[in-house]
């Protein structure tokens, strides 16, 4: 029977459909164009305020020009997509609805922070798998000054950021989600809890979002019954060097058994060494367009089978920051299978 | 978790927080101090330098020197955070960038420029001290505080 979502346990969606990421969009700025992955861009600017006036216009047209590009790759007019699904960083996600308004389609506003990419995902897949659309758009994207000048000092305030602090990517990734063609395939999901460790530092995301991710991961190998070993990679958002290692120990601590090479995190792919980030890549942008860009090609070439990408978002605002609430963090999980045996 | 109440924290929370930081990269504290006595040192050099040009070259006395020399590293630091260098030194220098009058300078310049896009009145107006306005909002006050004891003190106790 088609077009059935099985539920595994409590919280694993199972797509029998296997709805299919026919084409995708990624679109990255300067910082990105220096970076480790650069020739996985669709596209790169120069500058980030693309001939805006403000780096929040700019955003807007750099999410607009990712989906301009999954669609053109794709070969959809943008009619024929039925439903967008995204998200951004900003205050009442502007630059996604903006950007919305001129695609036209029509348009759910995804906030998850960081996780918004994988929220997208999960949902446009089982819409797509329950047929409730053709043609779906999802994606999310951030803007590094735009994000620092909300979330943190203005961007040229000097202000010494401790070794924890992550750099907030500038770029959008899309993916055009169909019911058939030829592509990576959208197999499974698990949506996130809620996870807060009481943790308060807004510049140590990594150590805040590794719960949440390590809760996510071990639901999901529970929920579907599989060993880590199933995954050729598993690829967190943006964990950051301190948040990967501390997810690494808590596996470690409840016995699930996922090696350091297995074990990836995308906030550690997109630069190369020698770029002053600190702790790692962080922002909406940066699973969107790791994982729709670099990881997506290295999938196609044959490198992997079948990954599982969990990204991570740490649900704070400067004002929850400064009235001392804690940061509560939430990791949603897909994952996307290509070529060989889809085994379910 | 609903507030920062960290004598709270229920034990799980408090054991990943032990585990958390042990990961947790430590700010360097010896050699920030050691990179901020070095950049703020020389940042105080460049200003005796200044001073010196113009006691040197201008009709300043050492007292009034004080004011020209100011109004120079501003104008520098003004340049400096617009082309986006002032934060990079910054990062290296840390303290060493933030205490001198430069620091305040650029505390003042860097949201002027950011909040440009929202207009001369609520965007840059609106902003300008949202970073510096603490700093003299607290120095007034603490300058009257102590302005007042030593007014009690000489007044009745007899100083």
């Amino acid at each position: 029977m088609g077009g059935v979502i099985m539920l595994a346990g409590h919280r694993t969606w199972i797509f029998e459909q296997k709805p299919v990421i026919i084409s995708t969009g990624t679109v990255g700025g300067p910082f990105e164009a220096d970076g480790a992955i650069s020739k996985d861009f669709d596209l790169l600017h120069a500058d980030l305020w693309l001939g805006q006036d403000s780096y929040e216009k700019a955003h807007k047209v750099y999410f607009e020009e990712a989906c301009q590009k999954a669609m053109e790759k794709g070969e959809i007019q943008k009619e024929q997509v039925q439903f967008l699904l995204a998200g951004d960083l900003i205050n009442q996600i502007t630059p996604t609805s903006f950007a919305s308004r001129t695609i036209g389609a029509p348009y759910f506003g995804l906030f998850g922070a960081c996780s918004t990419s994988m929220e997208g995902l999960a949902l446009g897949a089982y819409i797509i798998n329950t047929k409730g659309a053709k043609y779906i758009l999802t994606g999310a994207s951030s803007h590094n000054t735009a994000v620092e000048k909300q979330f943190r000092y203005p961007t040229e305030y000097g202000g010494q950021k401790p070794p924890t602090a992550q750099w907030t990517v500038t770029g959008a990734g899309t993916a055009l989600l169909s019911d058939s063609g030829d592509g990576p395939s959208v197999t499974s999901a698990t949506i996130g809890r809620v996870i807060d460790m009481g943790l308060t530092d807004p510049f140590n995301m990594g150590g805040a979002m590794a719960p949440a991710a390590v809760d996510t991961i071990e639901a999901h190998l529970t929920e579907r019954n599989i060993d880590p070993s199933y995954y050729d990679l598993i690829v967190t958002g943006d964990l950051g060097q301190i948040g990967r290692e501390v997810s690494l120990d808590l596996f470690k601590k409840h016995g699930t058994s996922i090696s350091e090479e297995q074990y990836q995190d995308c906030g550690l792919m997109i630069y190369r060494k020698g770029q002053p980030v600190l702790a790692g890549a962080s922002g909406a942008g940066c699973s969107a367009t790791v994982v729709y860009g670099h990881l997506l090609n290295r999938m196609k070439k044959g490198e992997f089978k079948r990954m599982l990408v969990v990204a991570t978002g740490a649900l704070l605002s400067p004002l929850s920051f400064q009235q001392n609430e804690t940061i509560p963090c939430i990791a949603h999980a897909v994952s996307i299978e290509y070529g060989g045996e889809q085994s379910l | 978790m609903s507030n920062n109440q960290k004598k709270q924290l229920t034990p799980v929370q408090q054991e990943y927080q032990e585990l958390q930081k042990q990961r947790e990269i430590k700010r360097p504290v010896v050699k920030n101090c050691i990179k901020a006595f070095l950049i703020g040192g020389l940042i105080c050099l460049f200003g005796q330098l200044i001073q010196d040009f113009y006691i040197y070259y201008f009709d300043f006395t050492e007292q009034t020197a004080g004011n020209p020399t100011v109004g120079t590293l501003i104008f520098i630091t003004m340049l400096l955070t617009g082309f986006g260098v002032y934060d990079r030194i910054a990062q290296f220098g840390g303290a060493g960038t933030a205490v001198p009058v430069t620091g305040f300078g650029n505390a003042v310049i860097s949201p002027a420029i950011e909040h440009r896009a929202e207009g001369f009145v609520l965007g840059v107006g609106g902003n300008l001290f949202k970073l510096a306005g603490a700093v003299i909002l607290f120095g007034v006050f603490s300058a009257f505080v102590i302005a007042l004891i030593k007014t009690i003190l000489i007044r009745w106790g007899g100083l």
